[in-house]
């Protein structure tokens, strides 16, 4: 009965998101952490689905982790993406997508503003003007880059190499998904499924095989809180929102965690490491930490593309179990070979969790 | 109504934000930072709303602004559709306007802050960047991570970066032209002048504090004290 009731609220929150022809813009922190995750969804876009994704060189940051750390003011905030929308306009795109969550927040927050401010776009059409001379329109339409993935979830799951299942038991999966704040809490309409029932993450779950995990702080921050990590003396608030998350979710043995946000997969997947080195506790099996990925690398690792083209190498927490239980084939000795398989030697092992 | 008072409705946040609370405390319950640091939402909306120009002033050269982390889960469970998390970004916005923020702890973190992020802005076009991202500074980051900081090149090329490279991709060189459009957006709509601010009332405090600015620096970004903490 329950489950009706979230089905009924869910088609409350569905999104019309146009099939083709975008306009891209990436995300600062997922192009220093997470960069094959942008590549990948630009093949999966472009080389799997042959969809026109566009990107120019020109566009910048958005400015939001500058304004949301309190560091610019709403005006050059406004400005910043005033100009992304001049240099969407001048490419004759229409439909905007963002790689970033809090990209995303902001750009809806604008765009909300100015509709109930239009004296304000006018003040902020005026100061683009001044400084770059550049005109625009506002997006027809504006996504996040998930909202495609989601949109095209099932084929890729009609091309799909593997499931979300558990090779040796046949069962699907325990997934946690994360959607982080920024992607619905503000503007609940805008994101798939809103703010209380978000089913981007669980569209994909649910359409590669696996099964979504419901947990008393699913809903809760990651912590990244913005100037709460940047500030190296308010690190203590990131990790502790982290470790609620976690020992609300470790009941549930989760086999892995699916996450929507730049940050978030960083910060589930480093404080687990963390938590580890301080009170050497671990939350998967074995010693191992619970296996932490962006949407694009399960779409990749379903497609059945090799896991370190993928940048899996990349995160702390081992993903090898995961790929273990799915059945995906992958080269130890490769892991962290660079381009032509050149050696570069390997990181250090941490001391209170498993890794290769 | 007093002048801080004045000076926070001009800011539309206030206006989306505060829509006559009834200090149910919803936000509190739900908010990571109350459960984290001896912070309390309701009563910061409620201040606020009393237009108290006395109290609005302590708040402003208070640490407890400064607790929040902009996630605004607050703004999805407030019955009357407030959003504190936004009253505290007109708060931040007026305390860093005026000055206030050099009186506590927390604000005197908006210098570190806004170096690191109006300096990779103005300089990269990110708001993050490897070349200012250092794992002294970030030892959360892992081995792994120290790893590919000493391959960093290297590493990028492996994940299909374009790292500092030309035309578009991932962490590629942003054209000079788009940097100088940036510095430009800065100039016009208040963003370096904000930067003056900082910079100008850090440096009397950290004057006052008896320190160079490299010191001022690291005690803002790194020191903490222990009496912001739920017990």
């Amino acid at each position: 009965m329950i489950y009706q009731g979230k089905q009924k609220i869910w088609s409350e929150y569905q999104k019309e998101i146009p099939d083709d022809k975008w306009y891209y813009v990436r995300s600062c922190i997922r192009q220093n952490f997470f960069p094959a995750s942008e590549k990948m969804f630009m093949e999966i876009c472009r080389n799997v689905l042959g969809k026109d994704i566009y990107e120019n060189e020109h566009h910048t940051t958005c400015g939001g982790i500058a304004y949301h750390c309190d560091t610019i003011p709403q005006e050059t905030a406004m400005t910043i993406v005033a100009r992304q929308f001049a240099l969407m306009t001048e490419a004759g795109y229409e439909n905007y997508v963002a790689s970033c969550i809090t990209s995303f927040g902001n750009y809806t927050e604008i765009l909300e503003t100015w509709h109930e401010n239009p004296e304000l776009e006018a003040k902020i059409r005026e100061l683009l003007w001044k400084a770059c001379k550049k005109e625009f329109k506002k997006p027809k339409y504006l996504a996040h880059s998930s909202d495609l993935i989601f949109k095209f979830r099932n084929e890729i799951a009609e091309r799909a190499k593997f499931r979300l299942v558990n090779q040796k038991t046949g069962e699907p999966l325990r997934v946690v998904e994360h959607i982080g704040c920024h992607y619905s809490k503000m503007f609940p309409s805008k994101g798939v499924g809103g703010a209380e029932y978000p089913y981007v993450l669980t569209g994909m779950v649910e359409s590669w095989g696996g099964n979504v995990i419901d947990y008393p702080e699913r809903r809760h921050c990651c912590g990244y809180g913005f100037r709460q990590y940047h500030v190296k003396a308010n690190r203590g608030y990131s990790i502790s929102n982290t470790h609620k998350k976690f020992e609300s979710m470790a009941p549930y043995k989760p086999d892995m965690i699916i996450t929507n946000c730049p940050g978030c997969p960083y910060f589930l997947d480093r404080w687990q490491y963390v938590i580890a080195e301080m009170e050497g506790k671990t939350y998967g099996e074995n010693g191992f930490g619970i296996p932490v990925f962006t949407y694009e690398e399960v779409a990749g690792l379903v497609l059945g593309y090799n896991p370190w083209d993928l940048g899996l190498q990349l995160h702390q927490v081992a993903v090898e179990p995961l790929l273990d239980k799915i059945g995906i084939e992958y080269s130890p000795e490769d892991k962290y070979k660079g381009l032509n398989k050149k050696d570069l030697l390997r990181p250090e092992l941490p001391q209170g969790i498993k890794c290769f | 109504m007093g002048k801080l008072y004045e000076l926070l409705k001009e800011d539309y946040r206030i206006k989306d934000g505060l829509n006559t609370c009834i200090n149910c405390g919803t936000c509190t319950a739900i908010c990571p930072a109350a459960e984290f640091y001896k912070y309390d939402p309701r009563k910061i909306v409620d201040t606020v709303q009393r237009a108290d120009e006395e109290e609005i002033e302590k708040l402003l050269k208070s640490d407890t602004i400064w607790y929040c982390g902009e996630c605004l889960s607050c703004l999805t469970r407030c019955p009357r559709k407030n959003g504190p998390g936004l009253v505290i970004m007109a708060l931040r916005n007026l305390s860093a306007r005026l000055g206030y923020f050099v009186e506590s702890e927390k604000g005197r973190q908006l210098y570190p802050l806004t170096k690191i992020m109006t300096g990779n802005i103005l300089k990269y076009g990110y708001c993050i960047h490897p070349d200012s991202f250092s794992w002294e500074d970030h030892m959360e980051s892992g081995p792994v991570w120290k790893w590919h900081t000493e391959h960093l090149e290297e590493s990028y090329a492996r994940q299909g970066a374009n790292f500092r490279g030309d035309g578009p991709g991932i962490l590629r060189k942003i054209p000079q032209e788009s940097l100088d459009e940036l510095k430009a957006i800065f100039d016009v709509t208040g963003g370096t002048e904000r930067i003056e601010t900082i910079e100008k009332y850090s440096r009397e405090k950290a004057k006052e504090m008896g320190m160079t600015m490299e010191e001022y620096f690291r005690h803002t970004f790194e020191e903490c004290s222990d009496n912001h903490f739920n017990d």
